[in-house]
């Protein structure tokens, strides 16, 4: 009978971290409506590429390498192991010999790690829309998928140096968000804004195509991160690990609703008018704020706390602009401002974690990410360059990169 | 025979073709185009960013009459898109060299 019960525990945790996984999956399909809706018409069908693409080649990279690194048998707390393609499953046997101490396949654990690292390498698509090189984009993936998110990964949620100086990050804020906004920051500064956007000291608009695309989009990811935070729970086959991801989904809701109507707030009082486009940015603004602690603060102070990281990413957006750093879809002030706020925020309800942990923990993955990004985005400049032509930008990278257009029956 | 072209506001458009089926103009094209005239654009803001659009979005309407219509289409236009605010458009008359109708062949004002 105990046997039996086990057994069900494990079905359940197992079937957990497979359904989460998947709808995190579906958050590249949230990136992909929100980047779509945000990019001219021009550049669509290259995004579009740009982020199913992505999601490919994290699956394929980081099951060849990337979670063997984040995950090895061994390790001295900065270099794991290096180790090739994914292992063997758990037998009945030995599951019940454990005691339940063994409690899910390693194979669901494989499938709930992979999504998140799509997560982080979309993030990069949006900052560098519009004028980046397809394929430069894309063996860039490679490397960030198979070695640069893998080994800040390691330092924190494999055991590494990071999780034995105490740094705090329940599902993501620092390891996913912050590290995806460093290493976008790295390619837009090496890239350059797009053409026309900041002329003769004045910041141009370029107004996006599609703002129920990029709606959609928004409530997609708001859905899939039910599973981005409510799996990293990572278990909930008993009273206690169901409560806490019931609170952890409570939590999340709660800081993406205070993310939206702060910044619709901030948006109105700065510039006189409800920008939605801020507001959707305010929603992953609160996802991200909470996602570095989403259980132990009260819904009260999740929304708290997504409302800051609502007002902002306002401000970050602003400020990256007025630095002329070119963000068209605001991926490095929703991701990394906010990253950096999640990770301290975890102090505010989460007795564990100290300042000063956070604060090492948010410095090591941007440092790490941002320079070895830079290296990366470096050599693909000299190689084969990074930014598309003039020419290209102009016409548009639909047709110069992709051979096509996003909406063909539209004339212009 | 006389080519008519009346720049006006979009929202008019159903006003000015149930004015000019009223006096028994039988064809009408349309086209949506932007402009602007002595109306100035007007700014909008784009993630803090603001930027001026110049370009309103205006329809214009073409119809081909004979001569003895043209002073009645140019009121019925007038008359049924005229806001009386800045921005009502413009009309335009051009001699019209030839009409043919495609199906039949006719020309001339049988064609219109």
């Amino acid at each position: 009978m105990e046997g039996q019960v086990i057994e069900l525990a494990y079905a359940l945790d197992t079937f957990y971290f497979l359904v989460m996984g998947a709808f995190v999956m579906w958050m590249a399909a949230g990136f992909s409506m929100l980047e779509a809706g945000l990019v001219r018409s021009k550049s669509t069908v290259e995004i579009l590429t740009k982020n199913i693409a992505l999601y490919s080649i994290a699956s394929i990279m980081y099951m060849l390498v990337g979670y063997n690194l984040m995950y090895p048998a061994d390790g001295n707390g900065f270099m794991p192991a290096i180790s090739f393609f994914l292992g063997a499953d758990n037998e009945a046997a030995d599951v019940i010999a454990s005691g339940g101490d063994v409690y899910y396949s390693a194979l669901s654990d494989f499938f709930f790690q992979v999504v998140f690292v799509a997560t982080a390498m979309s993030i990069v698509s949006g900052a560098v829309a519009e004028r980046m090189k397809l394929s430069s984009f894309l063996l860039f993936c490679v490397v960030m998928t198979g070695l640069i998110y893998p080994i800040q990964g390691y330092w924190k949620w494999g055991g590494g140096f990071l999780d034995a100086a105490g740094f705090s990050d329940f599902a993501g804020s620092g390891v996913v968000h912050l590290c995806g906004a460093a290493a976008a920051l790295a390619g837009v500064l090496l890239l350059g804004a797009r053409k026309g956007k900041y002329v003769n000291g004045k910041i141009n608009a370029i107004p996006g195509a599609n703002m129920p695309l990029a709606t959609l989009g928004t409530f997609i990811l708001w859905l899939g991160w039910f599973g981005f935070n409510g799996g990293s729970e990572l278990m909930v086959s008993n009273v206690g690990e169901a409560n806490a991801v019931a609170m952890v989904f409570v939590n999340t809701n709660a800081a993406a609703a205070g993310g939206v109507i702060a910044a619709l707030l901030f948006s109105k009082i700065l510039f006189g008018k409800f920008d939605l486009s801020m507001s959707l940015n305010g929603a992953i603004g609160g996802l991200v704020s909470i996602t570095a602690e989403p259980l132990a603060p009260t819904p009260e102070l999740a929304a708290i706390i997504g409302a800051i990281g609502g007002i902002l990413v306002v401000i970050s957006i602003i400020v990256l602009d007025k630095s002329r750093i070119d963000d068209p879809v605001g991926a490095i002030s929703a991701h990394g401002t906010c990253g950096i706020w999640g990770l301290i925020a975890v102090c505010l309800s989460n007795g564990d974690a100290t300042l000063g942990a956070q604060l090492y923990g948010a410095a090591v993955i941007f440092a790490w990410t941002f320079v070895m990004a830079l290296i990366f985005w470096g050599i693909l400049k000299m190689i084969i360059g990074i930014r598309v032509s003039e020419e290209a930008e102009e016409m548009g990278v639909d047709v110069a990169e992709c051979g096509m257009e996003a909406y063909p029956e539209f004339k212009q | 025979m006389k080519l008519i072209t009346a720049i006006v506001k979009p929202f008019k458009l159903d006003d000015v073709r149930t004015a000019l089926s009223d006096i028994g103009v039988q064809g009408i094209t349309v086209t949506e185009v932007k402009g602007f005239g002595r109306q100035k654009g007007h700014t909008e803001l784009y993630r803090g960013a603001e930027y001026v659009v110049d370009f309103l979005p205006k329809v214009k309407v073409e119809v081909a009459v004979s001569d003895e219509m043209s002073d009645k289409a140019v009121e019925a236009i007038t008359q049924s898109a005229n806001t009386g605010k800045i921005g009502d458009g413009k009309i335009f008359i051009t001699n019209l060299e030839s009409a043919i109708r495609i199906r039949t062949g006719e020309t001339g004002s049988e064609a219109l």
